[in-house]
């Protein structure tokens, strides 16, 4: 499929005005701090995408929380969205901490920013809790196959073969982070690249509508560290090996359904909140509830050096974490004191039993 | 210290057999309320039941009572001991001294025997014959697997009967009362009653046989008293946990470890019964965490986001916190971490007692870190230092730790009962949408009050100008990343401040001071039993008369320095080896005061007990 890369845009360029979405926001509401990464950083296209995605599915940005561990893309949470509340924490242990922040508010949208070396590495043991939980939240993984704050080391999901600008070729096996997901029970689980604006917008705004753990690993090249001949991890390479599974269509809930599909061709995925995911099948094959054929499709696209994106695997169906903890409707931080603090009584009666 | 003189530690005196009295022991004026019993058992052999038996019925009885379990790493097979005192004066700190053996472990039991003073009393399996190792010794041999079967048909369950034949052997000889004992037992099995019959025929049948063959030959026996009246037995875990649910605490992510999984046990079970409304919904969630690592990033998550969490821990999940730990510092992060501690790595000792945490808690972490640390010395202490952790933990917006032991938080603690708070919540500087409309806004780190705490809001409030960006240092007062150096340095002083008001916020110290001593003693935690029977002690026994401060929290407050200052030597009584509070006091007093220090330590793994304190004093006094 044909993408350009996204070289260089700044993260602040004026929209034009004035155009409002659902709840009456401008984009303007939507935009954060200006960018520090560096220009053409796949991380910056991924953050415009964000603040797109949330502005057109018209979500209330103070309804928002946006996680993130440590690292290049870590930081990107403060590029965008500056009404939401953000906690950029420990390397690697995002996940926790967006547990507990969804366990105290279970109404908020948790979107969690997280690199490769965040997670493949150093914090794939929350990650892979997060997903057998299936902790409601948006994790998106901005992939570029190495460390860029400590200067260019390669992560775990950098492909054997892959070389570094200074020579030094890797010599062990990626971690795909889909695979992974779709074993332990992410329930949305999808890889995009950076580049590919109409794909990533139209996953970004399923994965908002879905309830679950959602699974985004944005192949997002790093234009400073791995971005050269040799690299698996650059815009050429991704421009000549990515493979998509499907094609990405989505109705928000709040959009009549007004185009109709070829169910032959194309399988429609009701979502949570009523959205609706259409997805057309560009592997024969193609199907998102099947685990098993979702992960054979992505090793056999790595057996062909192939980079396969699209939405792999969604179950709408599985009760998120917070679900099956049942409890109260209200944030659990704000109860007032007469909810969560017993009476009189009760302290009576249970010192009477230990008389 | 001296080395103890039980067969628990590790068999270290061997055989240090007392010269055998020859005289007749039954012309003994009575020993009255006021001994030990150690019951020596198999881990996993179910002797529980019966060990609580005998205690609440001594509890039942109106004697001050009190019970340590000293167990092994292990599900099942190694040698456990329990151990009760009666003690008309109240004391309930380990005694050094056995005065009744109970050997029902075969393997421990000659160590057992010998480890025994002089004018004990030994009850023991008749096939033992332990009384060919001590012949200044009372000896009740019983045929425990003869009485067992006679009582319980059912071959499975006498394993577990055979521990009650002790119990009524225990009540005759020391002349128990056994509507006392019945009624403890009753209670014991209140659900069960067929369990309670056939419980309560053993007890009978072991009394049965020692009224019938024994001739009362050691002087220890029970008298009713009036002293139990109104009080309850609990363990320092179920009474922290109990603090938990009356705070509000309404978070909780922990990863179990001995010895503090009970405290988050007996949360979920108090939650359940009490934090459940009446659509059935939760107002609670307990989370068993992959890791400690994860246990403190929810917690650190949770209180971000406006929640009062808290984990429970001990020393090896500390370490795994530490990272975390110093982000809350830095972010100011409200949490509350229970560290039950216990001696060091996992395969060392880990079921022994000590207070081994001390100087890795207070500066937990990277960079310029301290944390507040509560520290209960009761079960009281333990259910209200919960409720103050967490009021603390909000108004400090930083984490807080509350620093109990194994011995406080795993064993039975007589106490008053409890006391409803009479205050409400204190959730801490937040600010809602009307405030930030009022305010026009709000800088998160700014020092508005001059306390060095800023005010906070939460993810959810309904307001364009409420949210903020939560990192570490790097930031200015409106919490905007920035590596300015005055920035930084300002943050770090506003920080320092912040701990200066955390001073005056603590609970205070116990001070007992008349004014004519020199000597001052400064004890903590499970330390203050063993310390308050030592100045009974050293009053009795040497004329020296001490004055107390026992404390309860760090930071230290004024009190602290005034005591040492109005002394010539202080002591200070601790069960580590390095003299941890020591440290700490060295780093908040001036040069003179800190010459006055002198260390008392305890750490062979088994609670302090008053003689060992009593005789090192005595030692470094010279006297």
């Amino acid at each position: 499929m044909a993408t350009t890369p996204v070289t260089s845009t700044p993260i602040d360029a004026p929209k034009p005005a004035a155009k409002t979405n659902r709840i009456g926001l401008q984009v303007l509401d939507y935009r954060g701090g200006k960018t520090t990464l560096c220009a053409g950083c796949g991380h910056n296209a991924i953050s415009e995408r964000i603040i797109d995605a949330f502005y057109e599915m018209g979500v209330q940005p103070e309804r928002v929380m946006k996680l993130s561990g440590i690292g290049c893309s870590s930081k990107s949470p403060a590029y965008f969205m500056s009404r939401s509340h953000s906690f950029n924490s420990v390397h690697g242990r995002m996940p926790s901490v967006a547990t507990g922040a969804l366990l105290a508010n279970r109404t908020m949208k948790a979107l969690g920013v997280s690199g490769d070396g965040d997670t493949a590495s150093i914090g794939i043991g929350q990650f892979i809790h997060l997903m057998r939980r299936n902790i409601p939240i948006i994790y998106i993984i901005e992939d570029n196959g190495v460390y860029g704050l400590t200067k260019g080391q390669f992560s775990a999901t950098a492909d054997i073969g892959s070389k570094l600008k200074t020579g030094v070729v890797n010599d062990l096996p990626p971690i795909d982070t889909c695979a992974l997901a779709i074993q332990l029970g992410a329930t949305f689980v999808g890889r995009s690249f950076s580049g590919d604006k109409k794909q990533l917008l139209a996953m970004l705004k399923a994965a908002i509508a879905h309830n679950g753990t959602v699974v985004l690993d944005v192949i997002s090249p790093c234009v400073t560290f791995n971005d050269h001949e040799g690299s698996t991890k650059s815009y050429k390479y991704m421009q000549e090996h990515e493979e998509a599974i499907s094609e990405v269509g989505f109705v928000p809930h709040f959009q009549e359904i007004d185009v109709e599909y070829d169910p032959g061709t194309t399988i429609n995925v009701e979502m949570h909140d009523g959205s609706h995911l259409r997805l057309r099948k560009l592997h024969e094959d193609f199907d998102p509830t099947d685990r098993v054929a979702a992960v054979s499709a992505l090793m056999t696209a790595h057996s062909q050096e192939e980079v396969l994106t699209g939405i792999f695997y969604v179950d709408t169906k599985k009760p998120s974490f917070t679900e099956m903890l049942n409890l109260v409707d209200e944030p659990l931080g704000t109860l007032p004191d007469e909810r969560v603090r017993p009476s009189r009584a009760v302290l009576d009666d249970v010192m009477h039993r230990l008389m | 210290m001296a080395t103890e003189n039980v067969a628990l530690a590790a068999g270290a005196e061997g055989g240090t057999l007392v010269t055998p009295d020859t005289q007749q022991q039954t012309s003994q004026v009575n020993v009255v309320n006021d001994f030990s019993i150690q019951i020596a058992t198999v881990n996993g052999s179910g002797s529980q039941s019966a060990n609580s038996v005998l205690l609440k019925s001594i509890f039942r009885m109106g004697v001050p009572v009190s019970g340590k379990n000293l167990f092994p790493s292990n599900i099942a097979g190694l040698p456990t001991w329990y151990t009760i005192r009666a003690s008309k004066d109240g004391y309930v700190a380990r005694k050094k001294e056995i005065d009744i053996l109970i050997a029902m472990n075969p393997e421990t039991a000659k160590e057992d025997m010998h480890s025994l003073p002089s004018g004990a009393a030994a009850i023991y399996e008749e096939s033992a014959d332990l009384r060919q190792f001590r012949d200044d010794v009372a000896c009740y041999p019983v045929p425990f697997d003869k009485l067992t079967a006679a009582v319980c048909p059912e071959a499975k369950l006498r394993k577990l009967v055979k521990n009650m034949i002790y119990v009524g052997v225990a009540a005759q000889i020391l002349k128990m009362d056994m509507t006392a004992v019945e009624a403890a037992l009753r209670k014991q099995f209140a659900r069960k009653v067929k369990a309670a019959d056939l419980n309560w025929a053993a007890v009978q049948a072991g009394y049965d046989y020692a009224s019938t063959t024994f001739t009362k030959n050691d002087p220890f026996v029970l008298e009713a008293m009036n002293s139990t009246e109104g009080k309850i037995i609990i363990d320092g875990n179920a009474a922290a946990a109990l603090g938990c649910i009356f705070a509000g605490c309404t978070v909780a992510m922990w990863y179990p470890i001995t010895p503090s999984s009970s405290l988050v046990e007996n949360f979920i079970d108090l939650a359940k019964r009490y934090r459940i409304e009446e659509d059935g919904k939760a107002t609670f969630a307990v989370v068993q965490a992959e890791d400690e690592l994860a246990a403190i990033g929810a917690v650190l998550g949770a209180g971000w986001a406006g929640a009062r969490a808290m984990t429970a821990t001990s020393g090896p999940g500390i370490s795994l916190m530490a990272e975390f730990t110093g982000l809350g510092y830095y972010a100011e992060l409200p949490g509350v971490i229970f560290d039950v501690q216990r001696t060091g790595p996992s395969t060392g000792m880990p079921t022994r007692n000590q207070q081994c945490d001390l100087l890795s808690v207070a500066f937990l972490s990277h960079g310029d870190t301290k944390h507040v640390m509560l520290i209960p010395g009761s079960v009281k202490e333990c259910y209200e230092m919960a409720m103050a952790a967490f009021d603390l933990a909000e108004q400090l917006q930083t984490p807080v730790f509350v620093m109990s032991d194994l011995d406080l938080g795993m064993n039975n603690w007589m106490s008053e009962p409890f006391t409803y708070p009479d205050k409400p919540l204190n959730r801490g500087k937040v600010l809602s949408a009307e405030d930030l409309t009022r305010l026009g806004g709000f800088a998160r780190y700014k020092d508005v009050d001059g306390d060095g705490i800023g005010y906070r809001t939460l993810p959810g409030t309904d307001h364009p100008l409420a949210a903020y960006f939560t990192r570490g240092t790097g930031h200015n007062e409106k919490a905007q990343y920035s590596e300015r150096p005055d920035d930084y340095y300002n943050n770090m002083e506003r920080l320092s401040k912040k701990f200066e008001t955390a001073r005056s916020l603590v609970p205070r110290p116990e001070v007992v001071q008349t004014g004519k001593s020199k000597i001052g003693l400064i004890a903590f935690g499970t330390s203050d039993f063993a310390t308050l029977e030592c100045r009974d002690q050293l009053n009795k026994e040497y004329g020296l008369d001490t004055d107390y401060l026992r404390l309860r929290a760090y930071p230290f407050s004024r009190e602290v320095h005034e005591f040492v200052a109005s002394h010539e030597r202080v002591y200070v009584i601790e069960q580590n080896r390095d003299a941890q509070m020591l440290s700490l006091l060295k780093l908040d007093l001036q040069a003179e005061e800190i010459v006055k220090l002198r260390s008392i330590r305890h750490f062979n793994g088994l609670p302090i007990d008053a003689r060992s304190v009593t005789d090192d004093l005595v030692t470094q006094e010279g006297i």
